[in-house]
């Protein structure tokens, strides 16, 4: 596919470099996985494919950018507007009528058709990370972009968080930053791993996303994406 | 909460009547607790009057105060340009010291009602502008981000996410300058003019009614408590779901 949306570049902080002759390539309509240890700059390609301001010198280029859905950790909901009008932020900050309809169906499909109207001070942390996935799925933007968006939640929660996440994100091109090998291995098609010695890809298993977690080949997969991060310099 | 502060006020009576009792100082110089209730008693239409009179001024001299300290950190936030500028002069204009400023403002505006309003003003905006100045510069990143993605303008940045993210910034500024606005009114009334709760104690301390001038202290301390409580209940109630 020639549309498909390509980073490459060098970047820095101040004088040290951050990375170096880095190519990322995110196929279309399949959910690539960058994982690796902190600091090694996953958020800042995130940001960078995002357009967001990272604070380094970054000299490369984003190909193919396109405007982008965000789901981070922090579910970010504005504490003083509804659970519906939280979804429904990204036509109020552009000046639109939010389409009220499209709103309650997609609260319905991440199960909190009952909570439209609580303020989001009521809900607990799979809650707020369920709002988050509707406002983003609200925003109907190809590629989704991810920042370690379950990395907050416990076993429970972030289990069922990906199979949502993973069902409703289908057919979309996904970026999921993360450093849970287990959760790489559940959910995506491309593995690529971030280390200080540069990007190396792995091989998903061939089962389609969400995978059980204690599959076979899932397992084998997160052992192998732990033992490239635990490989020394 | 009542009882706190009944405690709180029996105290400070018991340690009055015992300052008293300790430095046997004279009535006509340190007034007890029960003079002052009795100079009350017997002043109450003046200080009733000078009260309302007092009482206005801060409420006037506070809404305009805020509504300035509002305006100024909207502006600053908006444009970095005039931020550059205006904060080294908001500084600046906090250095000078209002007891000196009053006098000054009494020759420009007369012994009218005006200087006092306006003493209180530079008492009050400065709280405001600064918590309010600061609230919308804490923007959460998160909401910042979010906004970015979404293609928000600046215009709707701040009007839908920056401004009503800093509301409990400008509440805490609210809350402090209320705290501020009766003093700025008294100092007003010191130096020139003859109404309010400010004449009223210049007045009597010229005369000597020492007891008179504490009745008029402890009416001053009660507005601004009183005036502090309100307006900390209204913006609990208003920006509380802000925070």
């Amino acid at each position: 596919m020639t549309d498909r949306l390509i980073l490459s570049g060098s970047a820095w902080v101040g004088d040290v470099p951050l990375f170096a002759g880095l190519r990322l390539e995110l196929p279309r309509a399949r959910w690539t996985a960058l994982l690796g240890p902190s600091g090694v700059g996953k958020t800042t390609i995130l940001r960078l494919i995002a357009g967001l301001p990272t604070g380094v010198r970054f000299q490369g280029a984003v190909e193919n950018a396109r405007p982008v859905a965000l789901m981070a950790q922090d579910a970010a909901l504005l504490p003083w507007l509804t659970v519906a009008q939280n979804v429904a932020l990204g036509a109020r900050l552009r000046h639109q009528i939010p389409d009220w309809t499209r709103v309650q169906d997609l609260l319905h499909r991440v199960g909190l058709a009952d909570l439209a109207d609580r303020m989001p001070a009521a809900l607990s942390g799979g809650q707020r990370q369920r709002v988050a996935l509707a406002r983003t799925l609200m925003e109907d933007r190809d590629p989704v972009l991810l920042d370690e968006p379950f990395s907050a939640l416990d076993v429970r929660a972030r289990l069922r968080m990906q199979d949502l996440a993973a069902d409703l994100l289908r057919g979309r091109t996904v970026l999921m930053v993360t450093h849970d090998p287990a959760e790489a291995a559940r959910l995506a098609d491309h593995l690529l791993v971030l280390t200080e010695a540069g990007l190396t890809q792995h091989r998903a298993p061939p089962a389609p996303p969400p995978r059980p977690p204690d599959a076979p080949d899932v397992l084998a997969t997160q052992a192998r994406l732990m033992a490239q991060l635990m490989q020394p310099l | 909460m009542m009882w706190r502060v009944l405690i709180a006020v029996l105290l400070g009576l018991g340690l009055w009547q015992g300052l008293i009792a300790l430095t046997g100082l004279a009535p006509y110089l340190l007034p007890g607790p029960g003079a002052v209730a009795q100079a009350m008693w017997r002043y109450r239409n003046e200080l009733s009057l000078a009260t309302l009179r007092t009482t206005t001024e801060v409420l006037a001299g506070f809404s305009l105060g805020a509504a300035l300290g509002m305006a100024v950190a909207l502006i600053s936030a908006m444009t970095p340009r005039i931020d550059m500028v205006l904060r080294p002069i908001l500084l600046t204009s906090q250095t000078i010291p209002i007891f000196a400023l009053a006098p000054i403002l009494t020759l420009w505006l007369g012994y009218g009602m005006a200087p006092k309003i306006a003493v209180t003003v530079l008492m009050t905006f400065f709280p405001v502008a600064t918590a309010f100045l600061d609230g919308l510069g804490r923007t959460p990143a998160a909401y910042l981000d979010l906004a970015q993605v979404m293609g928000a303008s600046r215009w709707r940045l701040m009007c839908h996410v920056r401004i009503p993210a800093a509301l409990p910034a400008l509440g805490t500024g609210l809350t402090l300058a209320a705290v501020y606005a009766p003093v700025g009114a008294v100092i007003g009334e010191w130096v020139g003019g003859s109404q309010g709760l400010g004449a009223l104690m210049i007045h009597a301390n010229g005369r000597m009614r020492i007891d008179l001038v504490f009745a008029c202290m402890s009416v001053v301390t009660g507005l601004a408590l009183i005036f502090h409580t309100l307006v900390a209940r209204l913006v609990a109630a208003r920006f509380g779901r802000y925070r």
